[in-house]
């Protein structure tokens, strides 16, 4: 595939990150041990903002069980990329992008506390939305949803 | 006079009519209509425990960032401010610590909203998520029904027609001006002019009023859904929209009037709450902050969605990145806002207000008397769904607080897999401690004011 | 002299004098939490005013307010808040659930929110929609009214 000029010089630094183009859109399948390093070459590339960090739960569709997903913005150029690791079942944990950009610190905590992941390097790896003794990681696929069985009044009871 | 002893209760103990709100409405007739039950109720964990509450209340403050060692501990005081506070920007919680009265750290504490929004959306079809999306920026509950339908539509690879696409703008549009009104009239109001909060409300209710007239809500419509838009504009909304365009222009010279070169006014929001560019950017503030600061950063010119790149219109900029930039910019915004509703009304194409696709877009009601197959699709529709291709993709509209994106996961079944929403507030929230650093208490509210959190983007 | 309300209840002229006053002004406390909240602001401002009903005073101190609006979702965490907020309201005190999210959870029926906020406070008067616009808030305040006047509801 061709890349954007922008993004020519990045690939050439680093061949283990596979790029391909998901509906218009560049992104880089970066391995987790490069994540830092690409991140910091990328903001030295243009890419100054990071506009969002997210996690995906693929169960047991996929063989690492979490996605990262760093979305990047570059102002100057106009032009956006994504980023995108696997990160592993047990205590899944990676570096955080919070050094590179700090915008991605309550990100990064949002993901913990949503998934467990953990980020080395961050400031305050602490529970973000949820109650701080909350036990559990909600937006995991084995986490249920939570909900009560809801009761009509003058109904009859159906069991 | 009536002996307690003998009060007939249905053969419960008599209870505390205080807390027992179900028994005065029993009380007195013949036979309860229904027995309550304790099915469906939720159960709270076992009793909390003294120190999580010292800790949710404020009492106590755990020491998680790096201490000044030259400045005595007494000398510093931690003041909790929130989550229930009269400042109108929802529960935010603030925990400051101050020096006297020069602020040193702030930390915000946020999830007293945390909704679980995210979660519910892999439980709704793609044509219910709208409903879900729409309630995270209750402000502009259009700009996030449209960052979904975008990026569902791009995974399904439609494109909608120019009509659909000339009403969603023209939404959108009006929705930035009633979102920045309500932030003129809380900014205002926080500030000490308590006119504002009178006049930006009165003037959001004409908009409100095309909006029921056209989406049937006032808030969280529910009208730009995948494949386009529910209805068409109603008959004679021209007239609608032209009465908006002759009035807004003059309410707003009135409160440049109020405020512009009020001393007052502008004592309060000149040099306060000031960040500066490099840090708004590293910060992922975007939006009116960041624009405020000068950075000519604006999704509508940098990655045109839903044919904006037609119409004609400038991106206010500020230059000092403090709270009166950010409210100008804001003032300039509705003007120019304005400007695209006009061209918007001028050029709006006839046609379809949704793809026509079948397996889309549901049958008009009328057709399900007459046709079998329209029958077939609506049941289909509604009860399961059109399924998406497997995929990923990130979509980003320019909201009124900054980038609204939808990341979102398909896995080829009629639900989305992944759901998650780049909330512009969760973002600007971060730029607040480094704009309250080293101000005063009292620059507190406009500071927050001017960065206008929404609670329910931030927490989802 | 003496009238008789529903329920084996004998009322005074003096409690019809004071629950007359109890209406024509009470205070709501603030407790505005999502998109509700702006439709509430919306009740309070000039175009739906509820300053006829004697109650745009929203008073920012539980200690100060009648009234308790519970306007918007209740989340877990919020959940302990709330209830020492209504703790903190003197007698008598009222609350009204406004919206879907507040007396049911609303469409979000998840671990994240409290399934009804009559699971946390005692609840009068039950406002639906989603958000309830200005008049059926209004519809609910009034009713609130007629049932305190009429002896409906003993505090």
């Amino acid at each position: 595939m061709t890349l954007s000029p922008v993004l020519v010089d990045l690939a050439a630094g680093f061949e283990s990150v596979t790029w391909e183009v998901s509906h218009d859109q560049d992104v880089a399948r970066v391995p987790i041990e490069e994540w830092e390093g690409f991140a910091r070459a990328a903001r030295d590339a243009g890419f100054e903002m990071c506009s969002d960090v997210t996690a995906v739960d693929w169960m047991r569709q996929r063989p690492e069980r979490y996605e990262v997903v760093a979305n990047l913005v570059s102002i100057a150029h106009k032009t956006r990329l994504r980023m995108i690791t696997s990160v592993g079942r047990e205590e899944p944990s990676l570096a955080s992008l919070t050094p590179i950009w700090p915008g991605a610190g309550y990100a990064e905590r949002e993901v913990y506390d949503m998934f467990g992941i953990h980020f080395e390097g961050h400031p305050d790896l602490t529970r973000i939305l949820m109650p701080d003794d909350w036990e559990g990681h909600p937006l995991r696929k084995d986490f249920g949803v939570g909900s009560v069985p809801v009761q009509f009044k003058a109904s009859h009871q159906v069991n | 006079m009536v002996d307690e002893k003998t009060v007939e209760t249905n053969g419960r103990a008599p209870s505390n009519r205080e807390s027992d709100v179900l028994d005065i409405w029993v009380a007195g007739t013949e036979e309860p209509q229904f027995q309550p039950t304790d099915e469906g109720t939720q159960e709270f964990g076992p009793d909390e425990t003294e120190a999580r509450l010292d800790d949710q209340f404020g009492r106590v403050v755990e020491d998680d960032y790096v201490y000044d060692d030259e400045v005595a501990d007494d000398e510093r005081s931690v003041i909790n401010m929130g989550p229930q506070h009269p400042s109108t920007h929802g529960v935010l919680r603030l925990q400051l610590e101050l020096e006297g009265e020069v602020i040193r750290r702030t930390k915000p504490i946020i999830g007293y909203l945390h909704t679980g929004m995210e979660k519910t959306a892999e439980q709704l079809s793609y044509y219910q998520g709208p409903t879900n999306v729409t309630r995270m920026d209750y402000l502009a509950p259009l700009h996030g029904e449209l960052a979904y339908s975008l990026a569902v539509e791009r995974l399904l690879g439609i494109e909608v027609p120019p009509r659909a696409a000339a009403i969603r703008v023209l939404m959108t549009e009006l929705n930035r001006v009633s979102s920045h009104l309500v932030a003129l009239a809380t900014n205002g109001m926080d500030i000490g002019a308590l006119s504002m909060m009178i006049y930006g409300f009165r003037e959001r209710e004409s908009i409100l009023a095309f909006f029921e007239k056209t989406t049937g809500l006032r808030m969280n419509h529910n009208y730009i859904r995948p494949g386009g838009v529910v209805v068409d504009l109603p008959p004679g909304w021209k007239d609608d929209v032209a009465a908006i365009l002759d009035d807004i222009p003059q309410r707003l010279r009135q409160y440049d009037d109020l405020l512009k070169a009020n001393p007052i006014w502008l004592a309060r929001t000149q040099g306060v709450g000031v960040i500066s560019a490099e840090e708004a950017v590293a910060y992922s503030i975007t939006g009116p902050a960041l624009r405020a600061t000068g950075v000519d950063w604006d999704l509508r010119k940098a990655f045109p969605y839903s044919g904006i790149e037609q119409y004609e219109f400038e991106v206010p900029l500020g230059h000092s990145g403090d709270v009166y930039d950010r409210y100008r910019v804001r003032v300039d915004e509705i003007s120019e806002s304005l400007k695209i509703v006009e061209q918007v009304m001028d050029t709006i194409p006839k046609g379809d207000y949704r793809v026509g696709d079948r397996k889309i877009t549901p049958p008009p009601r009328a057709r399900i008397d007459e046709s079998m197959e329209a029958l077939i699709h609506h049941f289909k529709l509604f009860t399961e769904g059109f399924k998406v291709p497997p995929g990923e993709t990130y979509v980003a509209v320019e909201s009124p607080r900054g980038e609204l994106g939808c990341y979102l996961v398909a896995d080829g079944d009629a639900r989305p897999y992944r759901m998650h929403t780049r909330a512009p507030s969760f973002y600007n929230l971060q730029g607040l401690p480094i704009a309250m650093a080293d101000s005063l208490v009292a620059d507190t509210i406009a500071t927050i004011a001017s960065m206008d959190p929404v609670m329910g983007d931030v927490d989802r | 002299m003496a009238t008789t309300a529903p329920g084996n209840l004998l009322m005074t002229t003096v409690d019809r004098a004071a629950n007359w006053a109890r209406t024509r002004s009470m205070f709501p406390a603030t407790f505005g939490l999502a998109c509700c909240a702006i439709e509430m602001m919306a009740t309070g401002a000039a175009h739906y005013d509820l300053a006829r009903f004697g109650m745009e005073v929203f008073r920012a101190s539980p200690r100060q307010a009648d009234l308790m609006i519970v306007a918007g979702r209740v989340s877990q965490k919020m959940a302990p808040v709330l209830r020492q907020v209504y703790d903190q309201m003197p007698d008598p005190k009222w609350v009204i659930s406004m919206g879907a999210c507040a007396s049911t959870g609303g469409m979000f029926n998840n671990y994240a929110l409290v399934q009804g906020v009559d699971q946390v406070v005692p609840v009068d008067i039950y406002v639906p929609g989603c958000p309830p616009g200005p008049q059926s808030l209004m519809h609910g305040i009034l009713t609130l009214h007629d049932k305190i006047m009429a002896g409906e509801i003993v505090r």
